[in-house]
């Protein structure tokens, strides 16, 4: 066994890479459905889910129970091929787009093999990302289809053109950056946005210079979360439209796993905005400004200490016992982050998740604010509205280049 | 056995079996998902031969596009299976052994007019750049008439496929 | 070391089925797609040649394949479907007829 892995470091340095990656985007993406309920439920002025755990912490584990055990029927007359085949394929290709992510600056030292902290590093590696988003239409596509009956059918039509006109939307917003960057590469594409404007302004793609990408970002954004069919663009799969859209006909698991690669989607998407336009890892503050690399300690204390202070107040006793533990679970991480050996190694993450849990963040909130779009309103946005504005941004992109970049 | 010669055969194997399952199937969306399978392989492939750009445009426009416009007509049209009738007697005793034929003489006469060649420089992943730079300049014409001719196309399936009101 | 020649049998192989599958199915969606399988065997020569020669020439090329494909496919596809509206079949044998 130790022969194996001395022989062959590089495979089991990236299984091992890939099998924790894994684990944490399912367990990002479950208490995802957590936090959407809960925000949702505060916009509404109600409480979402506070019954199963404190706060309703233990509700995504209590969803997958219940959806593992119920009962997967499967309605007569499905083309059968294609219906096992689509759920697999939208979750398989939701979560072979994190391979591409990098999630942090240094290069480790694992096994004895130095390997960087993304699982798979290709020169590409943008493009390879538009690329499985759009092979990613295809589970909709088939998974209506093949469910023989009207309303997956017509949900799953309008959700796959609605995906394959904003995929257009989507690859022209970032070619602003491109034109800035000369690179597709995501880790470069981070490294190019280092540094400071006059010692305080970060020097994010949100506000390069010659040309800020602003429109790009709204443009992303508004294409990101038409493309992942969320709110306001989900006509074709909320409840009160077309019964379900076209995971009507699908069971327990089947339908688990359609949930999961929508919720892995918008992570990724998350992820991408914060690495393309709001530099990834890299911290909103200059590196001379050196008491704000106590920023995390400081953030995850008051973090530690809501959570004590939660814990003493909560009326159940599993509450008492489990916020309090959060809490110093928090502690522990806001101690090591002020040790000087972990700083750097704390800093980074820090501030990706934190961007990343903005964007998410922002997602919920669209969602619980804005009203549906009707399915011609939405396709005359896509290609009326969003494509000329995301040309004019290159356009202007390009001749901001040209005339103060000589 | 280097891991790009097993690499090599079994994205091979796969674009050969999803080939001959396109023939095979009887209703088209399987033929559809077996040309997608074929077509997800060569990107691999392309990778392999360190087409880095080409492979990732293959998947984002042939793959993603290009097919999704066959599934959609496949499904807009409720395209069937195809009825089981066999192969007339001039197509199974001519027609098939002068495919095999045409075959055979394509790979004999590629592998004799290559098998001299040197696999040429060491892989390097190719510079986007500098295909980008070829584009502009030697083919820069060709671009634009391309780009006349999405533009026609676009126009003439949207003329085309028009209900008649 | 994968020498080129593999690589072009296999693009050979790739368009006898291609021309298999043009010749021998009824269905003209089907038939499309063997089109589309022959101009993919076509590409994995040229990014083959491109390689061996050290050349970009090749894979420009295969760049304007694949939209010449895209344009023929959205046109092509748009006949099929006035096809399929006019005959009520996909069937290539009920289409031998100029006017129906």
């Amino acid at each position: 066994m130790s022969n194996f892995v001395s022989q062959n470091p590089l495979l089991v340095v990236t299984v091992v890479k890939a099998a924790v990656v894994l684990i944490a985007l399912l367990t990002a993406v479950a208490y995802l459905t957590w936090f959407e309920r809960k925000a949702v439920a505060h916009i509404q002025s109600r409480l979402g889910p506070y019954f199963v755990g404190p706060h309703g912490l233990l509700q995504p584990l209590a969803d997958g129970i219940k959806n593992i055990f119920k009962e997967d029927i499967t309605p007569a007359g499905v083309y059968r091929f294609t219906y096992f085949l689509a759920p697999f394929l939208s979750l398989g290709l939701a979560l072979t787009s994190i391979a591409l992510i990098p999630f942090g600056p240094a290069e480790v030292e694992v096994f004895g093999v130095t390997t960087n902290l993304a699982i798979a590093e290709v020169n590409v590696g943008l493009l390879i990302l538009f690329a499985i988003t759009s092979l990613s239409v295809y589970g909709v596509a088939l998974a209506g289809w093949s469910s023989n009956s009207k309303y997956p059918l017509l949900g799953a039509l309008r959700s796959s053109a609605q995906m394959v006109s904003y995929e257009l939307t989507l690859t022209l917003s970032v070619v602003g950056i491109l034109l800035m960057t000369q690179t597709f590469n995501l880790r470069e594409i981070i490294v190019h946005q280092a540094g400071h404007y006059w010692g305080f302004i970060p020097r994010w793609h949100f506000f390069a210079a010659p040309f800020p990408q602003v429109i790009g970002f709204l443009c992303f954004f508004t294409a990101a979360v038409a493309e992942t069919n969320r709110a306001p663009f989900d006509l074709a799969e909320a409840e009160t439209e077309l019964v379900a859209g076209f995971h009507t006909e699908y069971a327990s698991m089947k339908f688990a796993m359609f949930f999961i690669a929508e919720y892995a989607a918008m992570v990724t998407v998350s992820i991408l905005a914060s690495l393309l336009f709001f530099g990834g890892w890299l911290s909103p503050f200059p590196a001379e400004w050196g008491w704000t690399l106590y920023i995390p300690t400081f953030a995850l204390g008051i973090g530690a200490l809501l959570l004590f202070w939660d814990g003493a107040r909560y009326p159940t006793l599993f509450g008492k016992i489990l916020m309090p533990v959060l809490g110093l679970v928090l502690a522990g991480l806001a101690f090591a982050s002020a040790q000087p050996g972990l700083i750097h190694v704390i800093h980074g993450p820090f501030w990706f998740l934190g961007k990343v849990f903005f964007f998410l963040f922002l997602y919920v909130w669209i969602r619980g604010t804005l009203p549906r779009l009707r399915y011609d309103q939405l396709m005359n946005f896509g290609w009326k509205v969003l494509l000329p504005v995301v040309t004019l941004n290159v356009l202007l992109t390009a001749v901001a280049i040209l005339v103060f970049q000589k | 056995m280097s891991a790009e010669l097993l690499l090599f055969f079994v994205f091979a194997a796969l674009a050969v079996l999803g080939a001959v399952s396109l023939i095979v199937q009887r209703h088209p969306i399987h033929s559809a998902l077996s040309l997608i399978v074929v077509m997800v392989a060569l990107a691999a492939l392309y990778l392999l031969l360190g087409a880095e750009f080409i492979a990732a445009i293959q998947i984002i426009v042939y793959a993603g596009a290009i097919m999704v416009l066959f599934v959609f007509v496949i499904m807009v049209l409720n395209a069937g299976e195809e009825e089981r009738t066999n192969l007339s007697r001039m197509a199974r005793y001519v027609g098939v052994p002068l495919s095999i034929l045409l075959t055979a003489q394509l790979a004999w006469w590629m592998m004799r007019a290559t098998s001299g060649h040197s696999n040429g420089a060491p892989l390097h992943p190719t510079d986007t750049r500098g295909l980008a730079r070829l584009l502009f300049s030697d083919f820069v014409f060709t671009f634009e008439l391309t780009a006349i001719l999405i533009l026609v196309a676009m126009l003439g399936a949207v003329v085309l496929a028009r209900r008649e009101t | 070391m994968v020498p080129i020649s593999y690589y072009l049998v296999l693009s050979a192989v790739l368009f006898g089925l291609g021309v298999v599958g043009f010749v021998f199915k009824r269905n003209i969606i089907t038939i499309f797609m063997s089109i589309e399988l022959m101009l993919n065997a076509v590409n994995l020569a040229f990014v083959a040649f491109s390689r061996s020669m050290d050349h970009l020439h090749g894979q420009v090329f295969v760049f304007f394949v694949i939209i010449v494909a895209a344009a023929e496919a959205a046109v092509g596809l748009a006949i099929v479907i006035l096809i399929a509206r006019n005959r009520e079949s996909l069937n290539v044998e009920r289409v031998n007829l100029l006017k129906l």
